[in-house]
């Protein structure tokens, strides 16, 4: 197992991170899946259960929690238990937790604790692309900012000691392209021990107002004495290539910034940022003096740059500072190499050639995978549906049913969002409502909502997609399943009955490929005045295909075939496609589910012998 | 010395695997090497694309023009990426297009594949290969991914040296599929010296 190797690796930014967690002997981990940051709970899911195959015991606890929320509060008890504990999610998954996070950092930690934030500029898999550097001033804590897989692995590990040394939680925060960066990575010894903790009383845990109004001044006092650490630390750092014009960096634009020194020949200062909240005030001012002007270079919010005039207004230095708006530097999406390289070469008046860019090319947008028990779902309802019925949806792969021909997404904001704002359609409105959510989502934060709907009486139609795992991050497990993150028996929950028993109705229970039961129970969800939940049942046609063995092939019958096109406009599979004039399937992605045959009303799909 | 290769396709051709296998080759020959990917929803049957840089590099990502190579699974993705490669690089791309289901629809147009080898003609150099022709004869299309590392081997394309890229081969695919990825391999090499 590679990860539980020694010497040089190739690793993943996320991979780096978890291994980092094992060399710093990481007793409890915890997560909820989401892109970019789903694989450093992944990597730790697959050592334990490889160190369990293997007959060994595995050295830490692992979960993928219900929520951002839950896996926060898991982690902060393991730490207030005296144990290291890792907590890791997505940007906006920080928001889910953050109710607990700015409580959280009055009380602080004991055991040394570290929240992994994933942030996703450019949005390349996420519904926004906040700068959750932001969130490390907003509650003050310490926060560590890599740039390369190495990086990350070391900080990691300086993370937990850090983190110890100010009884406080540390943020490390990542980008896309630092979680998905793969690099080489020089490994350290692994350490790892099972521990169990204990739980000391009598500490100012509980934060009644009396209590926090003490903690406040307290976290400020620790905050302080984590500037003195910053202006030591040897993550802020400066590289001198000599000049007199300094560039301030940080993260994946930092990498950008070191190439463009080398490939333009710039003679100039870098002050690399690496603990980026509190930020090393002195090193800056220090490094602002020496530089006859400066210009900071970071993804999203001008963090650094706000932060760095407000020191040199306080130190009564007098350099002009650049950022935003300087160049192509903008407040919004990833930066790449030729931004930067654009805007350092205007800086420092380089040479430096515009490139064309390259031509409007046709999009290749993802879409439901041929099989998924998702199109069948849509399908049936759009059958049966009126025009002006509004679809909330959810985060998903479903999410996809965005696109043409299904058109199943009119309104999403964030996790559990459909129930919530189907809840408000169905009030503001009179059109038909009905809300997509899956199942892992649903447990995730459709349940509060659904509890909201069912007390208020609202009338309108929860489709809940149940597949049996979460799929879009990588088919982690969920409550709903039987074996939990580190491969042991869990409980799982019924969702029918959890639906029942919070006192919906009108429930009922449908497979989606049996398109006429799917459209029935559609037809009778609408027509039931007040809340209704559909359970749309089926595996995931990825999970399915690794364990069944048999599938069936269909064919198109070409004699039959009446060229009506319905199998393309109207359930769009990709495993359709046009050959001439004819239709035909493509073999190699027909999956065998069976649904198109109820769908062409020629019958000229028919089951062929593999 | 600073060198970069795209690897790119459509979700599911096995294009993170061959990047992968060239980034742990490099490593192995004792360079430095980073590669960026993307994960999650782009996966399901979306374009793409990793680039693998090897030497005194520190961006995981490519700038426009300075790519010395493309390794392209699909025409269409060889051309959305035309303009990373440098005009003394090259293209390498396999011939058989995936027309994006949303095409079907009616929406967006899939160019003839000719007009695409035209543009990428007139920007550097290219090189076409029927890679799941030879991968279905070497034994599986899945093997594509190596066919199309044996013929960036033949071409000289790839700064790593061809013990590394098989030792690493051998590395990554299941035991029982070593055979045919090797057999891959050589044949994506014998391909490019006809």
């Amino acid at each position: 197992m590679e990860l539980l190797g020694e010497g040089k690796k190739v690793l993943l930014g996320n991979e780096a991170i978890a291994r980092g967690a094992l060399e710093a002997d990481v007793d409890v981990a915890t997560t909820y899946p989401g892109t970019p940051s789903s694989e450093i709970a992944d990597s730790l899911s697959m050592v334990a259960r490889y160190l369990k195959n293997s007959g060994k015991e595995v050295p830490f606890y692992f979960q993928y929690s219900v929520n951002e929320k839950v896996a926060l509060e898991f982690a902060a008890a393991a730490s207030h238990a005296g144990l290291r504990a890792l907590t890791c999610m997505k940007h906006v998954g920080l928001n889910v937790a953050s109710d607990a996070l700015m409580t959280y950092a009055y009380v602080g930690c004991k055991g040394g604790h570290v929240i992994v934030t994933a942030d996703d500029p450019s949005c390349h898999s996420s519904q926004n692309e906040q700068d959750n550097r932001c969130y490390a001033k907003f509650a003050a804590l310490p926060m560590l900012e890599p740039s390369s897989p190495q990086e990350a692995k070391d900080m990691t590990v300086e993370a937990f000691a850090l983190s110890e040394k100010l009884s406080l939680p540390v943020i490390l925060r990542t980008t896309t392209r630092v979680s998905h960066a793969r690099g080489v990575v020089e490994l350290a010894p692994l350490n790892m021990t099972f521990k169990k903790g204990k739980f000391e009383k009598g500490g100012l845990t509980v934060t009644v107002p009396a209590v926090a109004r003490k903690l406040h001044p307290v976290l400020l006092e620790k905050m302080e004495r984590a500037k003195e650490i910053s202006n030591k630390s040897p993550f802020n750092f400066v590289e001198d290539f000599g000049g007199e014009y300094g560039i301030i960096t940080s993260g994946a634009a930092y990498n950008y910034v070191r190439e463009a020194v080398d490939d333009l020949n710039l003679k100039c200062k870098i002050l690399k940022i690496g603990m980026s909240n509190p930020l090393p005030d002195k090193k800056i001012a220090e490094f602002l003096r020496e530089c006859k002007k400066v210009i900071v270079v970071e993804e999203l919010e001008p963090y650094i740059e706000e932060q760095v005039k407000i020191i040199a207004r306080d130190e009564g230095i007098g350099v002009d500072i650049y950022g935003k708006g300087y160049g192509k530097l903008k407040r919004y999406y990833e930066y790449d190499m030729d931004i930067v390289y654009s805007t350092l070469a205007k800086f420092f008046g380089a040479e430096w050639e515009e490139k064309e860019e390259g031509e409007k090319i046709t999009d290749r947008p993802p879409v439901l995978c041929p099989g998924c028990p998702h199109r069948a779902t849509y399908y049936a309802v759009k059958q049966v549906a009126k025009p002006d019925t509004i679809y909330p949806t959810d985060i998903g792969c479903y999410t996809l049913g965005l696109l043409p021909p299904y058109k199943t997404a009119d309104f999403l904001l964030c996790m559990g969002s459909s129930i919530g704002t189907g809840c408000g359609f169905s009030k503001a409105t009179e059109q038909p409502v009905i809300s997509f959510i899956g199942d892992s989502t649903f447990y995730h934060a459709g349940l509060p909502a659904l509890v909201n709907a069912i007390h208020h009486n609202h009338n309108f139609v929860v489709v809940i997609l149940d597949n049996s795992t979460t799929a879009m991050t990588g088919h982690q497990p969920h409550p709903g399943n039987d074996i939990d993150g580190m491969g042991n028996k869990a409980i799982s929950m019924d969702m029918e009955k959890v639906v029942r028993g919070l006192g919906v109705k009108h429930v009922e229970v449908v497979d989606p490929r049996n398109l006429n039961e799917a459209k029935e129970a559609v037809r009778r969800a609408l027509e039931y005045d007040g809340l209704s939940v559909i359970i749309s049942k089926a595996p995931c046609i990825l999970l399915e295909r690794k364990y069944k063995k048999e599938r069936k092939l269909y064919q198109i019958n070409q004699e039959k075939c009446r060229k009506c096109k319905i199998c393309i406009t109207k359930f769009a599979c990709p495993a359709f496609y046009f050959d001439g004039d004819d239709i035909k399937i493509n073999a190699a992605l027909c999956t065998g589910c069976g649904v198109c045959p109820q769908v062409c009303p020629f019958d000229a799909i028919e089951e062929v012998a593999e | 010395m600073k060198k970069s290769i795209v690897v790119a396709g459509v979700g599911g051709q096995g294009v993170i695997t061959a990047a992968n296998i060239l980034a742990r080759a490099a490593l192995r020959d004792g360079y430095n090497v980073v590669m960026s990917e993307l994960h999650g929803m782009a996966q399901r049957g979306g374009n793409v694309e990793c680039s693998v840089r090897i030497g005194d590099v520190y961006s995981p990502i490519v700038g426009n023009e300075t790519a010395n190579a493309i390794i392209s699974f699909e025409p269409l993705e060889a051309l959305r990426n035309l303009q990373k490669v440098r005009k003394d690089g090259l293209v390498l791309t396999d011939v058989n297009p995936i027309i994006p289901p949303l095409v079907s629809l009616g929406i967006g147009k899939y160019p003839a594949v000719e007009e695409i080898f035209d543009k990428i003609s007139k920007h550097c150099r290219l090189i076409k290969i029927n890679a799941d022709e030879i991968a279905r004869k070497a034994g599986s299309i899945l093997t594509k991914n190596v066919v199309m590392l044996g013929a960036a081997t033949a071409l000289n394309i790839l700064p790593v040296s061809e013990e590394s890229l098989i030792e690493t081969i051998k590395g990554t695919v299941p035991p029982k599929y070593i055979e045919i990825n090797m057999k891959a391999f050589e044949m994506g090499k014998e391909e490019m010296r006809k």
